[in-house]
């Protein structure tokens, strides 16, 4: 079928390369809007109109969903930036030509993101995350402060070895296809793969999968691995953190997920499900914790960037039909509700030309929009009930305790002491005295309550389609 | 069944592990990179016999891109940031050279265990390269960490990209794809690497007048 896969990946390629010749940010900036909306747009209509699967590319319901995510908090990122870097130039934080480079940069990376995502060869999937992995990277170090550079190398460093240790894992993923499906291409495709998965070597899959899991682990920000994510996202534009959190952690989420589908099909191969049980809720036990010792506020929804992807990598292992379907929720709400944060984080922190909390302080009071956006944004992402993460994560809970009370009771504990951290941060942050600056701010709030009412509807009311739609995937990923 | 194929490829395996036990005890970064190229050209003379004996012309290419730009340019490239760095000749590593040593025997013994058990359905020839390789990755890697240096980590690094690119092409038909794509990627991370040592000499080494004046021209 004609214009199929091609608008969602030409776009931002053309886009890219259209933007790095605009010396106008102004239109630049718009243009990036543009772009991002067109893709958004070609992946809704992908909805309805499905081409066809190719050796290559193809699209089915379970990337669909993080397609349309992805480029719907890609474009609402877009429009979030563009008022965002208007500050950041009359500051001097930024230079137009730097300007120019980000904008082709943002463009770039949603290009990998979405091939990733319609990736039906393991090879080019991980082309794809490692060509949006390196995009992030000179996004974060564009402010070239020392401590930028610091997270970028950090960022890089540990994201190459975490893409190689997944490429390591790729090749034995071929090994163990070539003996049943032969050599060439054929052995790449997913959905040969998956076809024939029941016939692999069940030791190579094994091995395969550690690899596999500890690469795009790294990528996703699981516990032990976790170490580029909190500097990344602290000392890069706010844009920026906000799509690390809202997409780049979901693809590597999907590189794995193919992958355990992969495992699931064969019977002789390892259950990866108390592999990732554990490492989510050592993710989400080590960040609750951690959340109580952090100082800069970039730094505190990092750190429960970390524990959400905890809670998702240990409900796609709890599997079952409950277990996925809450996982997907999980997905779904954390990137519409983080992105969200940090597009009021990137504000304050304008405002108040400080990254700190000591420097932050009653924000209701002097910026009530940016005040209160933060509230409902830090009340859903603690998990409070009129918004869905609640109804996410109470799922996770009520379908863990029904088949093994110990774990439930862990999880509970992390997701109470990060919930205790995060109400205190917030008491400090946006009621009591106002510290710091309180000058005006030129914000555009759209994109931040567009995507929070997103989260609050979908905590009264999820349309029944979309409940089908997650039910079916939610058993496709078994 | 032994043939000649196989006994050359097995040697080029051990070859390109012994010397990245070599890089492990190099304490100057001149002498390090100089291993490097030797770690390259061994990974180029390997391909290029994997590319003759499996009859698979398409992996001279890899051959050429190993031998000509990882043992080549690289390495030049490497040797100017330094001198252009001034930064130290000598390298500090974390613990004592021995123990690093030990450390990798250590590993390459757990690949040897790992790899072996689990590939007895495999072809020989891949079967040992993939537990070779996997040594490779991880003397890499044990590289990185005990290394405090940012060249010497890019260094250990590509010896760990090395391995991988040596697993790729000792699995019999694995598409071009990623062979190229591999290539790609370290010349793409190679020039991040560049532009980010560039950085760090511009934010680090000129703590000095020039440095302020430049920032308020930035700001007028």
């Amino acid at each position: 079928m004609i214009f199929g896969f091609e608008p969602v990946l030409l776009v931002p390629l053309l886009a890219a390369g259209m933007l790095a010749l605009v010396a106008n940010y102004r239109i630049s900036a718009r243009l990036n809007m543009l772009a991002s909306l067109i893709a958004f747009l070609a992946a809704l209509r992908m909805l309805w109109f499905r081409p066809t699967t190719g050796a290559y590319l193809f699209v089915d319901d379970l990337n669909i969903v993080f397609i349309v995510l992805g480029t719907f908090v890609g474009f609402t990122t877009s429009a979030f930036s563009a008022s965002y870097i208007n500050h950041e130039l009359t500051t001097g934080k930024l230079t137009p030509v730097y300007l120019r480079f980000y904008h082709a940069m943002y463009q770039l990376m949603m290009f990998g993101m979405n091939l990733a995502l319609m990736a039906n060869n393991i090879g080019l999937m991980w082309v794809a995350l490692e060509l949006a992995t390196l995009t992030t990277v000179l996004m974060v170090g564009i402010y070239r402060t020392p401590a930028a550079i610091e997270a970028a190398w950090k960022y890089f460093i540990l994201g190459s070895v975490g893409i190689a240790l997944a490429l390591f894992g790729t090749i034995l993923v071929y090994m163990a296809a070539r003996t049943v499906l032969g050599e060439g291409v054929d052995a790449m495709v997913w959905t040969a793969l998956v076809a024939a998965a029941p016939r692999f070597d069940p030791s190579l899959l094994n091995l395969a999968f550690v690899f596999l899991l500890i690469g795009y682990g790294t990528k996703i920000g699981l516990a032990p691995l976790h170490a580029w994510l909190p500097d990344a996202h602290a000392e890069g534009p706010t844009p920026i953190s906000a799509v690390l959190s809202g997409l780049l952690l979901n693809v590597a989420l999907y590189a794995l997920l193919r992958f355990k589908i992969l495992l699931a099909a064969n019977p002789g191969a390892l259950a990866p499900g108390p592999l990732m049980i554990g490492l989510g809720l050592l993710s989400v036990i080590f960040a609750a914790f951690m959340l109580y010792r952090r100082r800069d506020i970039k730094r505190l929804f990092a750190y429960s960037s970390i524990e959400h992807m905890g809670i998702m990598v240990f409900a796609f292992g709890m599997a079952g039909p409950l277990g996925n379907f809450a996982g997907l929720l999980q997905m779904t709400m954390h990137s519409l509700t983080k992105s969200a944060i940090f597009f009021t984080v990137g504000h304050i922190a304008q405002v108040k030309g400080s990254q700190r909390l000591a420097d932050i302080g009653g924000l209701t009071t002097t910026h009530p929009l940016l005040g209160w956006g933060l509230v409902a944004g830090v009340a859903a992402i603690a998990g409070l009930p009129p918004f869905g993460i609640f109804m996410s994560e109470f799922l996770v809970l009520s379908s863990t305790f029904a088949r093994s009370p110990i774990l439930a009771l862990l999880l509970g504990l992390g997701l109470l002491v990060a919930f205790g951290a995060l109400l205190h941060r917030l008491n400090g942050i946006a009621f009591g005295a106002p510290r710091g600056p309180v000058g005006p701010v030129e914000a555009s709030t759209i994109p931040l309550f567009v995507h929070l009412a997103l989260v609050l509807i979908a905590g009264f009311y999820l349309p029944p389609p979309v409940v089908a739609w997650f039910e079916h995937v939610a058993r496709m990923l078994g | 069944m032994h043939s000649l194929a196989f006994d050359v490829a097995h040697m080029l395996a051990g070859l390109l592990v012994l010397v990245s036990f070599m890089m492990l005890y190099q304490d100057r970064l001149n002498s390090l990179i100089t291993v490097l190229a030797l770690h390259a050209s061994v990974l180029g003379v390997s391909v290029a016999w994997q590319a003759w004996s499996q009859g698979e012309p398409h992996l001279y290419i890899t051959a050429v891109l190993a031998i000509g730009f990882k043992a080549i340019v690289i390495p030049m490239a490497l040797r100017r940031i330094i001198v252009q760095l001034g930064i130290h000749r000598e390298i500090e590593a974390v613990g004592g050279i021995g123990l690093t040593m030990l450390a990798g025997i250590f590993l390459v013994a757990l690949s040897l265990q790992v790899v072996l058990p689990v590939t007895t359905g495999a072809d020989p020839v891949a079967r040992e390269d993939i537990a070779l390789a996997l040594s490779v990755v991880l003397l890499g890697l044990l590289m990185m960490v005990t290394r405090r240096n940012a060249v010497s980590q890019v260094v250990g690094f590509m010896s760990l990209e090395n391995g991988i690119v040596f697993a790729a092409t000792g699995a019999r038909g694995m598409p071009l794809v990623v062979e190229i794509s591999v290539a790609f990627s370290i010349l793409i991370a190679f020039i991040v690497v560049g532009i980010f040592l560039f950085r760090i000499r511009e934010r680090f080494d000129t703590v000095d007048i020039q440095a302020l004046d430049r920032f308020r021209g930035e700001r007028r």
